[in-house]
């Protein structure tokens, strides 16, 4: 064989010969096995199941590195604001003001957020922290991963999935079992909030990556890869260990390439801004279009962190709040055009918020609490909360009104059908944000 | 009364329990192939059989006593430091004027000089990093390379941020400085260093204003974890470290920025300055645990959150290597010499059981298989996808390491990365214009034709020598698959069957392995 002579083997006679589901496979695990078989399904069939959790999706975007939420949803009624932000603060008339008498209103980079407002499709909740506020990047994102102030254990959609996937006929915090496949991250690394013991994300960045090009080398590779990748846990291998979750997530790969890679190579009929988060949110969306099981997807957009030279109205915030707006606006228009819109919702947060406060560098400092932006036809839409006082501040920081894990019950109880009281490890009092 | 001697000898090696010593008899291919992938990025046979043969003492003082190795020295002047200037003070004042003016030809003229200034700046960060990773892949000096990449992960500064590609090139020659030297020192010189002192905006924090950044991390991230110190000594902290900035690319104390008032710190007081800092940190033994505990998860395996939770032996071995650290005044090589050298190190349950970091892997592969190393750029971008691009760490805290590499999407980046050094497939989908660069994989099969000769002809032999090469062991479900393709393919061992094997060996779960 001549390895470097691939003529005898086409690539389209690869993927008419080498793509064949390994879901009759014993070794696949049995959510993987599951969500193969539900793939046939559409979403149109999906929602014409109003009311079944499968018919539900979520979507998370993080926004890494500390919003600035005083700028981002801002109260221009205030004058200790302009006070404390005198190079920072958006001027009374360039705000886009949220309705009368809610004396708030987006950073005007955030028109297409204002759109999704105006129309009835975007929760604005207020003030959203947790107590004893931690100032730390990686303690801070940890904690709202977690859902647990220690910021320690699985992530609380991890933590969902475990309770949903893996129950013997009835999921663990007692609904019925989904067909379900484990959550889709777009990124690099998959985030910690997505990490169940059991169950462990899908994640990529870009789907032509993702599978494996040796197989173009030569056809005789085809079948050993198979047989060396797909094969699973091998008997003797202590589970816990990294040879057995490398074996695993080698399978979760093979499997979910083939699913994931015919999903996206869909064209949207929406043009979607020419930026990071709206090209993978543009990814989201043709996955919902292609019907694939998954009840979970999350993206990122870091560069939050201005400790510097962070802008008023235009620059460096303002950017990555235009980039933010841009994309969940784009995002709701092709769904609403797949008659998907209905089924997802979206939510958004950051580790924390920054101080009230400029510092001396043209920038802010990391605070506490800041506003959540909910989206979609089922959130129930408008401000929620009112805006932490600019007076009565801790150490020059936001109070926070509305714990977070509120917001999540919300979503767990109202939206993905499941119990948050398991999943939280608590009760919590949920924050009203689906419709009735 | 000889064996008395050697006995007193050997316990005085062996230290005491929990660090016993390895003996020399325990010591043959697998520990020394162990030994190479985790001091330094693996080695070829004969490096492997080289230091097996070596013995213990001599293989780790080999691979610790980096001095006695030359090496071109790194010049001064190797990249341009100019590319960056800020501008003089006579251009400031053409520009305000211009400004002041409304001379927009003459604004635009300076904004289109700062932007191609920033695209030289990019250029030569690319030439930085290819420069580093070719040090990786052909110095003599492995461990040195690894200790560079370790304190990198540690002091994790990002040119993303600081956009000034020569600080971040004096920041890695001092990361090689003191690659194995002393840590103590190594804390002193990074509150100095440009490029950290702008990572975390220490540049203009000033007396009366303080920036928290650096003074926060020097203790969470760089020196004793969180939990060793309070909110109020990152106040008063970051009031020591007012004043430290930097011109050009030096240091520069700016007393008149400097808070020189008295301050507590960790249980310090005085009127303390940056120094005043970091001898209180270095004063605490949660520094020389913190330390202690990063360089064992980055050469052994990784801890649980608690350390509580960690066996026996373990626990048992970083409080020693911690008493070590701290007893030597935080040099670091007598402490990586107790570790290579215990028979701890060796355990069969880590032995093979760390996830290579994409450097490891690339790096790795490049030394291990010897192949063509074909073109920098595309294993830059590559260990970017695989969430490693050096000289941009993600964050302050570094690389997270572990499982935290290895996702659906990252597993095949890692094989197609290694199916392009193998072959010249380019990793990024489909591309026509394959490196045709051919590997010529026979040199490594010239030790097994050594030690047995005729055995390099069969494939059973053949398979079984490059499993146990390339993963450490020769599990029967993955030997019989390959003996099958040998089979099919002409049952005879030729290079492109070799190749053949080696891709799919590279592809299997287990290599991601060392």
């Amino acid at each position: 064989m001549d390895l470097h002579n691939a003529n005898a083997f086409t690539r389209r006679e690869f993927l008419h010969k080498g793509l064949v589901l390994a879901s009759a496979s014993a070794a696949v695990p049995a959510f993987i096995q599951s969500s193969a078989l539900a793939l046939p399904r559409t979403g149109a069939a999906l929602s014409s199941l109003p009311g079944v959790p499968q018919d539900r999706i979520l979507l998370v975007v993080q926004l890494g590195g500390g919003n600035d939420g005083l700028n981002t949803v801002i109260p221009y009624i205030d004058d200790m604001y302009y006070r404390a932000r005198p190079g920072l603060g958006i001027p009374k008339n360039a705000v886009l003001q949220l309705g009368r008498g809610s004396g708030v209103g987006l950073h005007p980079a955030m028109t297409g957020m204002k759109e999704l407002f105006d129309e009835g499709l975007c929760a604005v909740v207020q003030g959203v922290g947790y107590p004893n506020p931690n100032r730390s990047h990686f303690k801070s994102m940890d904690i709202w991963q977690t859902a647990d102030t220690s910021a320690t254990g699985d992530g609380w959609i991890g933590r969902y999935f475990d309770a949903e996937c893996c129950g013997s006929g009835k999921g663990e915090s007692g609904t019925p079992e989904a067909q379900s496949q484990p959550g889709i991250a777009i990124g690099r690394t998959a985030p910690l909030a997505m990490q169940g013991r059991k169950v462990k994300p899908i994640s990529f960045e870009t789907a032509e990556l993702f599978r494996w090009t040796g197989q173009d080398v030569h056809e005789a590779l085809v079948d050993p890869y198979r047989q060396v990748t797909r094969r699973g846990l091998v008997d003797g291998i202590d589970p816990d260990s990294n040879a057995a979750f490398l074996m695993r997530t080698a399978l979760d790969a093979q499997v979910s390439s083939d699913l994931i890679r015919k999903a996206v190579r869909r064209k949207s009929s929406v043009e979607y801004p020419r930026s990071g988060l709206a090209q993978q949110m543009a990814m989201v969306a043709s996955m919902i279009h292609a019907g694939l099981p998954t009840r979970v997807y999350y993206v990122t957009l870091g560069s939050f962190d201005t400790h510097a030279g962070q802008g008023a109205a235009q620059g460096r915030h303002a950017n990555l709040l235009g980039q933010f707006a841009g994309a969940v606006r784009a995002f709701y228009a092709d769904l609403k055009a797949q008659g998907n819109d209905s089924r997802v919702l979206t939510m958004s947060f950051s580790e924390f918020g920054r101080r009230v406060g400029q510092n001396a560098s043209g920038g802010t400092d990391h605070g506490t609490a800041a506003p959540m932006f909910l989206c979609g036809p089922m959130v129930r839409p408008g401000v929620i909360g009112k805006h932490p006082s600019l007076r009565d501040l801790d150490n020059g920081d936001l109070k926070f009104r509305i714990d977070f894990r509120e917001v999540y019950a919300g979503i767990l109880t109202d939206w993905l059908k499941a119990d948050a009281d398991t999943i939280l490890k608590r009760h919590f009092r949920r924050a009203r944000i689906v419709r009735a | 009364m000889h064996s008395a001697t050697s006995e007193s000898a050997r316990t005085r090696r062996a230290g005491s329990r929990a660090l016993a010593s390895i003996r020399d008899s325990d010591f043959g291919h697998d520990q020394a192939r162990h030994l190479l992938w985790r001091a330094g990025f693996g080695g070829s046979p004969e490096q492997v059989q080289t230091l097996a043969a070596w013995g213990p003492e001599r293989a780790v003082d080999f691979l610790l006593d980096t001095d006695k190795i030359p090496t071109d020295p790194v010049k001064a002047d190797r990249f341009d430091k100019d590319i960056m200037r800020p501008p003089t003070p006579a251009e400031r004042r053409d520009y305000r004027q211009a400004l002041q003016r409304r001379d927009e030809d003459a604004v635009a003229k300076f904004r289109v000089r700062r932007q191609e200034a920033q695209r030289a700046d990019r250029r030569q960060m690319r030439q930085i990093q290819q420069w580093w990773l070719t040090r990786m892949i052909e110095t003599p000096r492995p461990l040195e390379e690894k200790m560079t990449l370790f304190w990198h992960g540690h002091f994790a500064t990002s040119y993303r941020t600081i956009e000034n590609s020569y600080h971040m090139f004096v920041q890695n020659q001092l990361f090689r400085k003191h690659a194995l030297g002393n840590f103590a020192n190594l804390l002193f010189r990074i509150i100095r260093d440009p490029a950290m002192l702008a990572y975390l905006d220490n540049n203009d924090s000033r007396k009366g204003k303080p920036n928290e950044n650096l003074a926060r991390e020097l203790m969470e991230l760089f020196s004793l974890g969180v939990g060793n110190y309070t909110e109020q000594d990152i106040k008063e902290g970051a009031r020591a470290l007012t004043g430290y900035t930097f011109e050009d690319d030096q240091f520069v104390f700016v007393a008149n920025n400097h808070d020189d008032g008295e301050k507590h710190i960790l249980g310090r007081s005085g009127r303390l300055d940056g120094d005043g800092f970091v001898t209180a940190i270095l004063e605490r033994r949660a520094c020389a645990r913190f330390i202690t505990r990063k360089l064992y998860e980055f050469f052994v395996a990784k801890l649980p959150t608690d350390p509580g939770d960690a066996d026996r032996p373990t626990r048992d071995a970083l409080h020693e290597l911690s008493s070590a650290f701290l007893r030597r005044r935080y040099e670091v090589k007598p402490v990586l010499r107790r570790l290579f050298l215990s028979e701890h190190f060796y355990r069969p349950e880590i032995i093979n059981q760390q996830i290579k970091s994409p450097a490891q892997l690339a790096v790795g592969a490049l030394r291990s298989l010897g192949t063509p190393v074909r073109d920098l750029s595309i294993i830059l971008d590559a260990m970017d996808l695989m969430g490693q691009s050096i000289f941009f760490p993600p964050s302050v805290k570094g690389w997270d390491g572990g499982r935290s590499w290895i996702n659906t999407s990252t597993l095949f980046v890692r094989q197609n990365t290694m199916a392009f050094l193998l072959t010249g497939k380019k990793p990024h989908g489909y591309d026509a214009l394959a490196d045709q660069e051919k590997y010529d994989p026979t040199p490594l099969l010239s030790a097994l034709a050594s030690a047995d000769p005729g055995a390099e002809r069969d494939p059973a032999r053949v398979v079984d020598f490059l499993l146990r090469f390339t993963i450490g062991s020769a599990p029967d479900h993955a030997a019989s698959t390959l003996r099958q393709f040998v089979a099919n393919n002409g049952g005879r061992i030729r290079p492109d069957v070799v190749t053949g094997l080696l891709l799919l060996i590279t592809a299997m779960p287990e290599y991601q392995l060392c």
